[in-house]
């Protein structure tokens, strides 16, 4: 638990309680449970689930009103053809985009997620940064997923990184936070269960792994690590804090192993889009296909789903 | 001292790379004499799955490689068959069939390799026409790949049988997914090793032994696949291939009985059945 006000001193006691993590174990795990066997019926109702789950993201220098549009009415209407299936989770777009999405999404209850405080990089001054917040949650926003600065972090310089979670959270108001950590640039799994604290300390709705601009994005290991932080602060202090690895995720088959990577960290209380999303914009196809195959017996083709 | 004998694994060849099958099934293949047997991997369901996969994404690249260029594969792998002639007769004879067939039935494979590669930057010139259509414009009809195209053997001839079907289909950019049954498919996997080292990329043509009865309709179902070249195969399965291929339109040719040794064996119209004409207009004059 971290003491207030939080200074220098207390961040570095909170960042040396963090046990830490054995990377091959780590790995082991993830391997093992990946293998599982998945059979039908479950399969069917964990890739509904998915879709539930799912961030839709475009995050693209070249995106245009007529690509977010077309984004949301796939979000709402996953697969045109059908009724049945669920709606994705939100729409994450840069705030330019934000009243775009509001409009087109309307009451369907798809949420508009949007990426501020500089995104990717997050290098510019925290008064930017703050302002790029409320002007996103103004402009409609239900969601933002700000970037930490990893330089700050790398350097150790953990209270600026804190402080800077704790004035987008102030700044988000009504709006949920989700902390980007960007783990494909933290280097160790140490340091990515580290900053989980850290997020976690400064008011995080969510924890989330990767801009998906720096490869590697999301992994399963850094997710577990990710996954086991947030239990440990759910033990210490009540709190629920959500997770969404994103970035990378691209087929049906991974995301399942991402569920049941939840499932056996986290449990039941976890498994829903309140407390998981999949931050990803080609996986929703594939589970699409999947679906799709799995009812019909016949393996699907690219051709036959709308492209976003 | 006797030395060990040091025996090769009969594996499937998919998106360039040898591979068991995932089921890690095998299947017994005797020689004709009964002096030794091989076990050759039994391709499943989902080594299927990851042909087409693999094939799908080579088939825009040898699609977009000059006529010349794919000409010159095609000759490539004759070229190394003929040098592994040994090898070849040898399947051949260990499959039954006479010394004097066994050659017979290399020299055709090998001849009409070469003949299909002088095809390569010919055949757009013989299917393709500038259309006349009343208007200041040229009408151009142009001959494309298909896309992927599965290709069901079910007991054909071994080596000619592929060779006769698959040139004509990736001469002209189609990639290929080939089922091979029957009994002796020893020819068809010495060519699979032929194939992988004559800068034939990898994807382009995916040779599965298996069952062709439990392959087949997985192939005539599967969606990303454009289409189906049933050879050989008994006339229920035949049909009932036929009618799943209709689920997403697949381009389909069905061959009940073969005659890889005869002159309609091979011919420009067997390249033509796998691809589609794209017409274009273009305004003439200034």
């Amino acid at each position: 638990m971290l003491t207030q006000p939080a200074t220098t001193q207390s961040l570095r006691t909170l960042v040396r309680s963090v046990p830490t993590v054995d990377e091959v174990a780590a790995k082991e795990r993830v391997a093992a449970l990946g293998k599982r066997s998945i059979k039908k019926e479950s399969k069917l109702s964990a890739l509904r689930m998915v879709i539930s789950m799912m961030d839709l993201t475009t995050l693209e220098g070249k995106d245009t009103p007529g690509k977010v549009r077309q984004l949301c009415s796939k979000g709402m209407r996953p697969d045109p053809t059908r009724q049945d299936l669920p709606t994705v989770a939100a729409i994450c777009v840069y705030p330019a985009h934000i009243a775009t999405a509001r409009a087109a999404l309307g009451d369907s209850g798809v949420k508009v997620a949007s990426v501020a405080t500089y995104f990717p990089s997050g290098q510019v001054s925290l008064e930017v940064k703050v302002d790029d917040v409320r002007e996103a949650v103004k402009a409609g926003a239900d969601e933002i997923d700000m970037v930490i600065d990893r330089g700050a972090f790398l350097a150790g310089d953990y209270l600026k990184v804190f402080e800077e979670i704790l004035a987008v959270r102030a700044a988000c108001g009504d709006a949920h936070l989700k902390v980007i950590l960007e783990t494909g640039e933290l280097g160790t799994l140490d340091n990515v269960r580290r900053a989980s604290a850290i997020a976690m300390a400064g008011g995080a709705h969510f924890i989330k792994t990767s801009t998906g601009k720096v490869s590697p994005a999301a992994t399963l290991p850094v997710t577990l690590v990710m996954l086991e932080a947030i239990r440990e602060h759910h033990a210490a202090t009540g709190e629920m804090i959500g997770m969404k690895p994103a970035g990378g995720i691209r087929t049906a088959k991974d995301s399942i192993k991402y569920l049941v990577l939840l499932s056996e960290t986290l449990g039941s209380a976890w498994m829903s889009n309140e407390w998981f999303r999949f931050g990803a914009s080609s996986l929703l196809n594939d589970v699409l296909m999947q679906i799709r195959w799995l009812e019909t017996g016949r393996y699907q083709s690219p051709d036959y789903f709308t492209k976003d | 001292m006797s030395r060990i004998d040091v025996r090769k694994t009969a594996k499937l060849y998919i998106n360039g790379a040898f591979v068991r099958s995932e089921s890690g099934r095998v299947y017994s293949v005797e020689h004709a004499d009964g002096s030794a047997v091989v076990r050759v991997s039994q391709g499943s369901r989902k080594d299927l799955r990851d042909a087409v996969r693999g094939s799908r994404s080579a088939q825009t690249g040898w699609a977009e490689r000059t006529g010349y260029n794919r000409g010159q594969i095609l000759y490539r792998i004759a070229e190394i068959m003929e040098e592994r002639r040994d090898t070849f007769v040898d399947r051949l004879l260990t499959g039954g069939m006479s010394d004097d067939a066994a050659e017979a039935e290399l020299d055709a494979s090998v001849d009409r390799l070469v003949w299909y590669a002088g095809w390569a930057d010919k055949f757009a010139q013989v299917f393709g026409n500038l259309n006349p259509v009343a208007g200041p414009f040229f009408n151009i009809s142009a001959p494309e790949p298909t896309g992927l195209v599965g290709v069901v053997l079910a007991d054909a001839s071994p080596l000619l049988g592929i060779v006769s079907r698959v040139a004509p289909i990736i001469v002209s950019g189609n990639t290929a997914v080939v089922v091979v049954g029957g009994p002796r498919p020893l020819a068809s996997i010495a060519l699979t090793e032929v194939l992988a080292t004559a800068d034939v990329p990898a994807g382009v043509v995916n040779i599965i032994t298996g069952d062709a009865q439990e392959l087949g309709p997985v192939l005539a179902n599967h969606m990303d696949v454009n289409a189906l070249d049933i050879v050989g195969v008994e006339p229920t399965l035949a049909a009932a291939m036929t009618r799943d291929a209709a689920e997403n339109v697949k381009r389909v040719t069905v061959e009940a009985e073969p005659q890889f040794m005869d002159e309609a064996a091979q011919s420009p119209y067997i390249i033509a059945k796998f691809v589609e004409t794209k017409t274009v207009w273009h305004p003439k004059g200034v």
